[in-house]
């Protein structure tokens, strides 16, 4: 008797024990995120949402190359993990079509929340399904773009710009057109500085994930490809695989064939990052995320580097966006805490603080305030980048359009198969092939 | 006071009404008694999902959106089979196969016969030997994408070394060329141990005294080998030739790690292309269809593999 009597003791304690935290996780949020330096500065800046709200903030973060994968599934599999996820742009389609987000547009509506302070390109990009329509599933919470950084200190040397001028009749300096970009990588290419072979640009060439689409589109957006009839949404033929966009897709081949490292056949943001860092490149094609971390490396950062805007091509200037929204997940268990959390975040000061302690805000009040250009040697050159982004399709079927983009483009760039414009009008025909599928078009 | 016997004791702690209840079942039922869990088991988790598999096949599901599913009859078996990409993964898959096993069951023999010599350091050799086979895969993926850098490889150094061929002249997963090669050369690397232990194991099998025997007959070394340690081993090797052939059929995770199945579609094995389609574009039905003519596929070169390797077993 007396056994048995310890023995239900001893349960009810580990029932009550095993208990306890459920009881707790009430008051507790998990943020989900990529893991990368930015997310480090939120775990940061959350605090003083902790101690404002009392809710404990837990993070999931999950490197970059695995990132969608996890997510994706976590939210098709309708897994309870993340309270709040801050997901790429282009899942805002199929998350909103689907019901993973909450539709906050009556949360910012009472919490007196407009997207009217928000940067204009990261509101379309990050937060709106169906695109350009006031109907939003996120709010704008990392502002980001691919742009450039550069050797400053090769650049002014003055027996490489005498050799630069004597070659390519125009000085040595940023780069006024993907022309002349092509040049500054060629020209480096292979050459000794120092004593040691240097290349000319790293360049995004990654084939499993996103890496080659979000490195070409800066090229062929600057060419004249479309991903639509502006008139007739869905009608890609012409568009896709336009002259321009055949030119531009050339372009990036030449750009890598000529500029690029030994070995980079499939490099993406954390390879060019440290082929940078090490001092085996000129040029680098990266997120403008890392800008922070290359201001302060010890090797190439301060007066060493430069930030400049994706430059234009013949028919248009254009940089592919980055970033991403933070949004409610459906699933949540504390509604509350996560709209809690959303409304904290949305406030003016918190936006100033996550600049400040490296994150990128998309508020107006924070990148237009007086002084904000001249804070970091990379603002303007973010906010130039800012002010010309385009984005890749953001339709439920995101992935599927991603995924044959990634496979004609690396196959045509990297392996040098086929043609430039065999690649496009291939991509037309999976493209199409997709849209069918959706029943977007008959 | 007499000792019972272990069974005695057993059976007086069986509680009468079930000792009853088994004594009035047949041989039969009780035979059924035991395999029925494990057939319940086998028609939930490999015979209901593969029906269900072919079931999924002929629609359009996809297992991440909200809408049902459509039957498209055939159509997505006519896509696959008339899809050039498709084409091109199965001849990738097909070349990774053949060479892999080539090359593994050459060196894992000569090294196995090696072993098998007795010599100082013997057990210390085949420890070292093994070594690769116990690494996960991930990790050697990710370690010989630095191996193979072109501009810090070591394999690259080696080859100039050998070759005078400048080491950043060439990338061996940035080729089309050599890509191939190069999954090839890091699964060798691998798990040739593990078809050397086979190896090891077929040829320790080999009883001493027919050797004796074939000295007695003044059979040549070179005649042994060929009439009767081939021989003899060969059932051994067809079996490792069958358990890389299936594991190297679903080879996944070290190609990814190293080429990601490029460049281009150069080294995009169909375990790896049926992954993007099944979990990443979430276009199931037509996955599900690209898994069932695999599993055809597979099915039925193992079957007739499995009976030539009966054949040889019975010789």
């Amino acid at each position: 008797m007396k056994t048995s009597k310890y023995l239900k003791v001893t349960a009810l304690t580990a029932v009550l024990a095993v208990g306890a935290p459920t009881a707790a996780s009430a008051e507790a949020l998990t943020l989900c995120w990529a893991a990368w330096d930015p997310a480090n500065a939120l775990v940061e800046l959350s605090k003083d949402f902790e101690q404002q709200s009392g809710i404990e903030m837990g993070f999931e973060f999950v490197p970059w190359p695995n990132f969608a994968d996890r997510m994706l599934n976590e939210l098709n599999s309708g897994g309870k993990l993340c309270d709040l996820l801050i997901g790429d742009s282009q899942w805002i389609g199929g998350a909103a079509e689907n019901g993973n987000y909450v539709k906050l547009n009556d949360f910012f509506e009472a919490e007196g929340i407009t997207m009217d302070d928000f940067i204009p390109a990261t509101v379309t990009g990050y937060a709106e399904w169906p695109k350009n329509t006031p109907n939003y599933w996120a709010l704008p919470a990392y502002a980001d773009v691919v742009g450039w950084t550069y050797r400053k200190d090769w650049f002014s040397r003055p027996e490489l710009q005498t050799e630069f001028k004597g070659k390519y009749g125009y000085d040595l300096g940023e780069p006024e057109s993907l022309a002349q970009l092509k040049d500054i990588a060629e020209f480096f290419q292979g050459r000794d500085i120092d004593g040691k072979t240097v290349y000319g640009a790293a360049i995004y060439t990654e084939r499993g994930s996103e890496g080659i689409t979000m490195g070409v589109t800066n090229a062929l957006y600057n060419y004249g490809f479309e991903y639509q009839n502006p008139d007739k949404p869905y009608e890609i033929e012409g568009f896709v695989n336009s002259a321009g966009a055949v030119e531009g897709l050339e372009f990036y081949k030449e750009l890598y064939d000529v500029g690029a490292p030994p070995g980079s056949s499939n490099w993406y943001m954390s390879e060019d990052i440290d082929a940078y860092k090490s001092g085996q490149v000129a040029l680098q094609m990266n997120f403008a995320f890392i800008w922070p971390g290359v201001n302060a490396d010890p090797n190439v950062g301060g007066d060493r580097t430069g930030y400049f805007a994706n430059p234009p091509g013949p028919k248009g200037h254009f940089a592919q966006l980055g970033g991403q929204g933070i949004s409610v997940v459906a699933n949540t268990d504390n509604m509350d805490g996560a709209l809690a959390y959303i409304k904290w975040f949305a406030q003016p000061e918190i936006q100033a603080r996550w600049t400040e302690m490296g994150g990128a805000s998309a508020m107006r009040a924070v990148v237009e305030a007086p002084g904000f250009s001249d804070a970091q040697p990379y603002n303007q050159a973010f906010l130039n980048s800012m002010a010309i982004v385009k984005d890749f399709w953001a339709e439920p079927a995101y992935a599927s359009l991603l995924l044959p983009m990634q496979d004609r483009v690396h196959k045509y760039v990297i392996a040098g198969q086929g043609t430039a414009k065999e690649a496009l009008d291939g991509l037309v025909a999976d493209w199409t092939e997709v849209f069918e599928d959706e029943g977007l078009i008959k | 006071m007499s000792m019972k016997k272990p069974v005695d004791r057993i059976a007086k702690a069986t509680p009468p009404a079930f000792a009853n209840r088994v004594r009035a079942l047949s041989d039969r039922a009780i035979a059924w008694l035991f395999v029925g869990p494990s057939i319940v088991l086998l028609l939930a988790v490999n015979i209901f999902p593969l029906i269900w598999t072919i079931n999924l096949s002929f629609t359009n599901f996809k297992a991440n959106r909200l809408r049902d599913a459509e039957y498209i009859g055939l159509r997505n078996y006519e896509r696959i089979l008339t899809d050039v990409d498709t084409w091109q993964s199965m001849q990738a898959t097909a070349h990774f196969l053949f060479w892999t096993i080539f090359f593994q069951v050459l060196i894992g023999f000569a090294l196995a016969y090696l072993i098998n010599k007795k010599f100082k350091g013997n057990d210390l050799w085949t420890t070292i030997i093994v070594l690769p086979m116990m690494l996960s895969p991930a990790v050697v993926g990710n370690f010989w994408t630095f191996l193979y850098q072109p501009q810090i490889g070591l394999f690259n150094y080696v080859i100039e070394f050998f070759s005078g061929v400048d080491a950043s002249s060439f990338s061996m997963i940035g080729s089309v060329t050599l890509a191939p090669w190069a999954i090839v050369i890091v699964d060798t690397w691998m798990w040739t141990p593990f078809v050397m232990l086979i190896c090891l194991a077929g040829l320790r099998s080999i009883p001493d005294s027919i050797y004796e025997a074939a000295e007695c007959d003044r059979a040549s070394k070179w005649r042994q080998f060929w009439t009767l340690t081939v021989p003899m081993v060969l059932p051994f090797l067809m079996l490792a030739v069958l358990f890389r052939g299936i594991e190297n059929f679903k080879m996944f995770d070290l190609v990814v790690q190293l080429t990601g199945g490029g460049p281009g579609n150069t080294t995009l094995l169909t375990s790896i292309d049926l992954k993007r389609e099944a979990f990443e574009k979430w276009r199931t039905g037509y996955a599900s269809a690209y898994a069932v003519i695999l599993f055809v596929t597979v099915f039925g070169l193992a079957s007739i593999y499995v009976k030539a390797l009966n054949k040889v077993k019975e010789r």
